[in-house]
């Protein structure tokens, strides 16, 4: 006699042949070596992008994306919505902790070549989600609609009004027209809540579909003895979790001993209060353009950052296709150090907006 | 031409032009309407006696932001409070007698014009007019 969840089974693989599937997961394997410890950072980017699913969802019940009720409205799920200032504090917190995932996994697969043949779709879909969360954590933080957020987008989007020829069009489609106004919220929560989440779940499927099928890189170098495989269900699989469950208890306790801030409403009509900047991660670009000459030479200083930030990007997009060696199974130092350097002025970069914020 | 690439032809055309069909209302609809833009030569930016000397405000010029300023010596000024660098609204300082913007730190004098930081040009500024009891500011023509 076969049990009930037996019969269960029976008949949904009839109907969907599982099995096939639950085969190719049991022949999954993960390579194991000393740098392991990078891979978790993709699963996690995952794990805290689902966080960010739900709490958006819940917090989507009470939220009202109108310039005149907005920030009302966070204040009412602050301190009248049970539980309120939890949610909210967890979509804030994991915001930024997915941002700054993002950031280690793309550099960690950077330095592993993990890129190379046939990974490069893998690189550059990566690159694209790195730009969609940016864009994300931008359109997010002026939905609360205080002081702060209020500023730090207008000087966000007229930086987008300097690049030549799209840049006025593009402004003004963000903006809902050719200043930050009321009409702005309602569209930064249209990009925030419909568009990116739709574009994402795009990418990020081809992104995730393409780690399935090719598997996970083993780094440059590595000769056979230092790499074993451990078996992706259940080894890898419960290393995951493990990692998953060390991230929930970060973001419980950040949340409950360090809750988002409101701040004050936005008054277009009143000075920009002082400290104005943009989220931690845009404040290496922030800091550059503060800090740059107005003009260098004959060009403005401003177009000139601009213009280096969109050659870094194409740059960065490029590296499985201009790291030649790297496609022949080779460690490029040249690529190993201009990495390095990159990272190094983001570091050094976001740690000057934060010590010393008077330069 | 052949048949065959007549056909293939058609058929693409007929593709392409359905597909515009659908774009062409879904991207005008996304683009922000005209807002009515209201155009201002003069607005009522206080009253007199409402600032001290050495403090400003902040009025609505229109759909934009005004900085209204009564100096050390009790003289009223009025610029746009719209920074020539990136848009943020400036601010005044009594201390130092400046307009500064925080956002980057700009600095302008008590005539406009850029004393520090980024900011490209000098801000624009405004006739300042006493009628009865009303501080009237308007455009410089
Ligand atoms: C929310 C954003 C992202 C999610 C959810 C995500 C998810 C994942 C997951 C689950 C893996 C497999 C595990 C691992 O290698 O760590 C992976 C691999 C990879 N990701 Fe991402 N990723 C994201 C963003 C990025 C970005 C921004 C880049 C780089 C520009 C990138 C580049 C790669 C590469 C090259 C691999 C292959 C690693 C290997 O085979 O060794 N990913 N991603
Ligand atoms: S916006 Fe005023 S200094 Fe940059």
């Amino acid at each position: 006699m076969k049990t009930f969840w037996e019969k269960i089974w029976l008949y949904f693989d009839y109907r969907f042949k599982i099995s096939d599937l639950a085969q190719l997961t049991k022949k999954k394997k993960v390579p194991e070596h000393k740098y392991s410890f990078w891979y978790y950072f993709g699963g996690i980017c995952l794990f805290l992008f689902i966080i960010q699913v739900i709490t958006g969802i819940l917090l989507l019940l009470y939220y009202t994306p109108s310039a005149d009720s907005a920030f009302e409205s966070i204040q009412y799920i602050m301190s009248q919505v049970k539980f309120g200032w939890l949610i909210r504090s967890v979509h804030s917190w994991s915001a930024n902790l997915l941002i700054g995932a993002i950031f280690i996994h793309m550099f960690s697969t950077f330095f592993l070549r993990a890129y190379r043949p046939p990974r490069e779709l893998t690189w550059v879909t990566g690159f694209f989600l790195l730009l969609i969360f940016l864009a994300f954590g931008f359109t997010g933080y002026l939905l609360p609609w205080n002081k702060l957020a209020f500023f730090a987008t207008r000087v966000g989007t007229d930086i987008v009004g300097i690049v030549p020829i799209i840049g006025e069009k593009l402004k003004t489609f963000l903006l809902g027209g050719k200043v930050i106004s009321n009409a702005t919220l309602p569209r930064f929560f249209w990009i925030h809540v419909a568009v990116l989440p739709f574009i994402t779940v795009l990418i990020l499927g081809v992104h995730l579909l393409l780690v399935q099928t090719l598997g996970m890189s083993t780094p440059i170098g590595l000769s056979d003895r230092e790499v074993k495989e451990i078996p992706f269900f259940p080894n890898f699989v419960l290393k995951d979790f493990l990692a998953w469950i060390l991230i929930l208890g970060l973001i419980g306790i950040l949340c409950v001993f360090f809750p988002w801030e409101i701040g004050e409403k936005a008054d277009p009509f009143a000075s920009a209060p002082p400290g104005i900047k943009p989220e931690w991660y845009f404040t290496f670009m922030f800091t550059t353009l503060k800090i740059i000459p107005s003009k260098i030479l004959f060009i403005e200083g401003e177009k000139l950052a601009l213009f280096g930030f969109f050659i870094g990007g194409l740059f960065w997009l490029l590296i499985p296709f201009l790291d030649k060696k790297a496609q022949k199974e080779e460690k490029s130092k040249l690529f190993f150090i201009i990495g390095l350097l990159i990272l190094i002025y983001i570091i050094v970069m976001t740690l000057v907006t934060y010590f010393f914020p008077k330069l | 031409m052949k048949r065959r690439r007549f056909i293939d032809f058609l058929l693409g055309g007929g593709i392409a032009g359905t597909i515009i069909t659908f774009l062409y209302p879904v991207l005008k609809y996304i683009w922000p309407p005209k807002q009515s833009e209201v155009i201002v030569k003069s607005v009522v930016a206080g009253k007199i006696n409402e600032l001290a000397p050495n403090t400003y405000k902040i009025f609505k010029f229109g759909s934009s932001p005004g900085i209204l300023i009564n100096t050390k010596e009790g003289e009223l000024k009025a610029f746009t409070a719209v920074c020539t660098h990136l848009s943020c609204t400036v601010t005044y300082d009594g201390d130092t007698e400046t307009i500064f913007c925080p956002c980057h730190n700009g600095r302008f004098d008590l005539k406009g014009n850029v004393i520090s930081g980024p900011p490209p040009r000098p801000l624009e500024a405004y006739n300042v007019e006493i009628v009865g009891e009303k501080i009237l500011v308007s455009k410089r023509t």
